[in-house]
């Protein structure tokens, strides 16, 4: 697992998350990324790079969201890996999170 | 107008019935006033009475049973709480319908009487008094909530409406919530799923690890929801799981519900589980609520929730399943209590079948005889056959007189409930073994004894509270009634915790009375036991109740018509037993027959202990001292040729001894020959053999002699009696 900023300019950054999303790193995933919570308005994850996902995961997404909401910011997702697509279709969670997702032509399972 | 008289006495008949049956509920709600079917009864008993009370134009009784109805609704709709206070006002009301019926019945178009009218309007006024209108708020339905809490657009009406709440230690035990959303789709169509992270603290408080997350999930599917239940089985433990079946599931269940079978009464919970609109870990978390909430409100005093409607507020059923199955509980409640309904017989009818059955036993045993005596061995097997066939009958035949003694305790406790109010005691009434069964007349016979010796117990044997307490008992006394069989007899127990006898008083009483004499050299139990005696009363002063009915030397005179005994044990400052000893029929036995010289008796089966020869090492007869040394034990006995006085026997022939018992007591009976079992028919004798002693009844053996009948107990009074006692004691004393 990594996170790698892509981009970063005054108020904004775009980070990438790279690896698995799941119950071994939720925290240091919350601890991370919740540095940049702090200190940015506007934070876009690129999820291509999310093999997999579970519930703590996605739980950790909500969580981020609703914090940068919380305060006066915003939290967009990005590139979802068809990992990630999968677990938003089946909680039914693209809507809450509202981010475009991009479907690629080889994705076979949806 | 002749169909109008059954009618009436239709009527009469089943109003009787459900007022001793409303009776019986009230003083049953003493105990238990939560109990929601006991409040059902009272109310059909009303209801139902008022209903064929307007068939008849009985307007009095209408006008009144529809008050009392009115508030057992009330009662049953939780709106009134049953206290000790609507108890005994119900009990009047009963004991005043049941006038009312009365008068309706003797003089109908007549004006009720003055007073009877007057106690009406009292008693409707104290129906009505104290009302509460504290109306228990249903639970919203359950679509509602769900609808409320999970988006508007989810259709109810075609899916499964499931709730999943992880708790916060979920994923760290390995749960992921995902896995079993995934295993659902594999079953149906997840139509609407709301995630929601229900309260997920902000900031540092939120522990990514801790599940925040709950599901609402709309789902479509033809498995059973035991199947749907099964996916989360794994996730019981870190999840609420409610699942709640489509609505249109429900018409089906209906169904279902309407078809079950009618024959068994079945809980509410079984019968929602066998529908399949309920698993069985359903019902278990319902149950676990209700105990957990009883047990911790038991002190509030507020009752435990039923459990439909618990089941209801845990969103696992909807109410139109927990009505209906009530509903069918109900039906199938009332249908088997019809089903129950007993034929009436004429007791005449029935008495006449015993008495064919016994004509039955005698000729069969005739048969027997002959069979054997003319060696026809053909013959014999079908009379083997005959003889079980005759033996079932018997028994078939004395079980139709065979009635549960429960019903007849249960009528004391009315008397208990009154007597102690009159008093001003607290008694409680314990019955224990009321399906001891015994025959309907002895039933019948044994009521008037007991109805006194209850009443002496409440009377005489308990204190009042002040004094109890002063004893350091509890206020409270307790009378306990008691049932049982006991070799061939039944025996029933009166046991207060009162004050006990007095026998100083006794003696004192009896040597007064020229019962017995100074040196009477009697024992405990037997000074005890004088107070069966005519004339001796232990009370100082009579009250009300003394004096009732019969006296204790009716009972004990009575009792023993029965072929009964009845014994008393007392320990003073703690209580007084007292058992009585009834056989269980007095048509047929099984007897035990037994001869000296050319005469036959009878002993009964079930009071023999054992036959000895009298030869054998380990009996040995003290001509002298008249006891019998039994393997060491000291026994009394009787010849029973020299008793009766029937002429002596072959010298030759070896004795043996027929060791009898009776309760406490034990006797050696030598006799000549034993001839082994027989089924006995009572023939009573006839009124001048009443005095006769040591014989009870004889019967007609099947060569057409007669043979009589021994009173076991009387015969080892004898033997006991005829027993020397040692030097050193004053010589028996004989019973007055």
């Amino acid at each position: 697992m990594a996170i790698e900023v892509k981009q970063q300019r005054p108020g904004s950054v775009h980070l990438a998350i790279d690896g698995d999303i799941t119950i071994y790193n939720v925290a240091e995933l919350r601890q991370a990324l919740s540095a940049y919570l702090d200190t940015v308005k506007e934070i876009q994850l690129d999820l291509a790079g999310v093999a997999e996902i579970d519930g703590a995961g996605v739980q950790l997404l909500m969580f981020l969201k609703q914090e940068a909401l919380a305060k006066g910011g915003e939290l967009s997702l990005a590139r979802h890996s068809e990992a990630v697509v999968e677990v938003l279709e089946l909680l039914n969670l693209s809507t809450h999170f509202g981010d475009p997702i991009v479907i690629s032509a080889d994705w076979k399972s949806l | 107008m002749n169909e109008m008289d059954t009618a009436l006495a239709i009527f009469a008949q089943e109003a009787e019935e459900l007022l001793v049956d409303m009776e019986d509920a009230l003083l049953s709600l003493d105990s238990d006033p939560d109990n929601g079917e006991t409040v059902n009864s009272l109310f059909r008993a009303m209801h139902t009475i008022k209903g064929s009370s307007g068939l008849f134009g009985f307007d009095p009784i209408v006008v009144f049973t529809h008050e009392a109805e009115t508030v057992l609704d009330k009662v049953r709709q939780g709106e009134r709480q049953i206290d000790s206070n609507l108890i005994a006002v119900l009990l009047e009301s009963k004991d005043h319908a049941a006038k009312l019926i009365e008068h309706c019945l003797k003089a109908n178009g007549t004006a009720v009487p003055a007073e009877l009218a007057a106690t009406g309007l009292r008693l409707i006024a104290q129906l009505n008094g104290g009302k509460e209108t504290a109306i228990q708020q249903r639970p919203d339905s359950v679509e509602d909530q769900v609808l409320s809490e999970g988006g508007g657009e989810i259709a109810v009406d075609e899916h499964w409406l499931i709730s999943l709440e992880f708790k916060p230690d979920s994923f760290r035990d390995g749960i992921d919530p995902l896995s079993f959303l995934r295993y659902l789709k594999t079953l149906g169509d997840i139509k609407q799923i709301v995630t929601v992270a229900e309260g997920m603290p902000s900031g540092e408080a939120m522990d990514p690890e801790s599940c925040y997350l709950h599901f609402k999930i709309a789902f479509q599917s033809e498995a059973s929801k035991e199947t749907i239940e099964r996916v989360f089985e794994f996730a019981a433990d870190d999840c609420e799981i409610k699942i709640l079946p489509p609505n249109a599931k429900i018409g089906e269940y209906l169904q279902l519900l309407d078809a079950q079978d009618e024959t068994r009464l079945r809980k509410i919970g079984d019968m929602l589980i066998q529908v399949g609109a309920l698993t069985e870990h359903d019902v278990e978390t319902a149950l676990q609520t209700q105990t957990g909430s009883a047990g911790g409100e038991a002190e509030a005093g507020t009752k435990a929730k039923p459990l439909g409607e618990i089941l209801v507020e845990q969103h696992v059923v909807q109410q139109p399943l927990v009505d209906q199955a009530l509903k069918k509980q109900e039906q199938t409640k009332q249908k088997i209590a019809s089903e129950a309904n007993y034929i009436r017989v004429d007791a005449t009818k029935l008495g006449h079948l015993i008495n064919l059955v016994g004509e039955l036993v005698i000729s069969s045993a005739a048969m027997n005889l002959i069979v054997e005596k003319h060696g026809l061995s053909d013959a014999s097997d079908v009379a083997a056959g005959m003889n079980s066939l005759v033996n079932s009958i018997r028994d078939t035949a004395l079980e139709l007189r065979m009635v549960q003694i429960g019903d007849t305790f249960s009528r004391f406790r009315r008397v208990v409930h009154d007597v102690s109010k009159e008093l001003n005691k607290d008694i409680q009434l314990l019955i224990s073994g009321g399906e001891t069964e015994l025959d309907k007349t002895v039933v019948e016979k044994i009521q008037d004894p007991l109805t006194h010796l209850i009443r002496n117990a409440l009377d005489h044997g308990i204190e009042h509270p002040a004094q109890r307490l002063a004893a350091g008992k509890p206020a409270q006394g307790t009378v306990q009634l008691n049932a049982y069989h006991e070799s061939g007899h039944i025996v029933i127990q009166i046991a207060d915790d009162g004050a006990g006898l007095n026998s100083e008083k006794i003696l004192e009483k009896a040597l007064a009375n020229g019962l017995i004499k100074k040196d009477h050299g009697l024992s405990q139990r037997e000074i005890y036991s004088l107070i069966f005696a005519a004339g001796l009363s232990t009370k100082d002063q009579a009250t009300s109740l003394s004096g009732r009915g019969v006296g204790m030397d009716v009972v004990k005179r009575n009792i023993e018509a029965l072929r009964g005994s009845v014994e008393i044990d007392s320990e003073e400052g703690q209580g007084t037993t007292i058992s009585i000893r009834l056989p269980l029929t007095l048509a047929i036995i099984d007897g035990f027959m037994v001869g000296t010289a050319a005469e036959r008796f009878i002993i009964p089966l079930s009071m023999v202990d054992e036959c000895i020869e009298m030869s054998a090492n380990e009996c040995e007869i003290d001509e002298v001292q008249h006891y019998i040394n039994l393997r060491g034990k000291v026994l009394p006995y009787l010849r029973l040729g020299d008793y009766f006085g029937t002429p002596a026997g072959n010298a030759n022939q070896r004795e043996s001894v027929v060791v009898v018992k009776f309760g406490q007591t034990e006797a050696g009976l030598v006799v000549d020959e034993l001839h082994g079992e027989h089924q006995t028919v009572i023939k009573p004798l006839g009124k001048v053999f009443e005095r006769l002693k040591g014989i009870t009844g004889a019967t007609v053996l099947g060569d057409g002699t007669v043979a009589l009948i021994l009173d076991v107990q009387g015969l080892i009074q004898a033997a006991i009696e005829h027993k020397p006692r040692p030097l050193a004691h004053k010589p028996a004393l004989r019973r007055v």
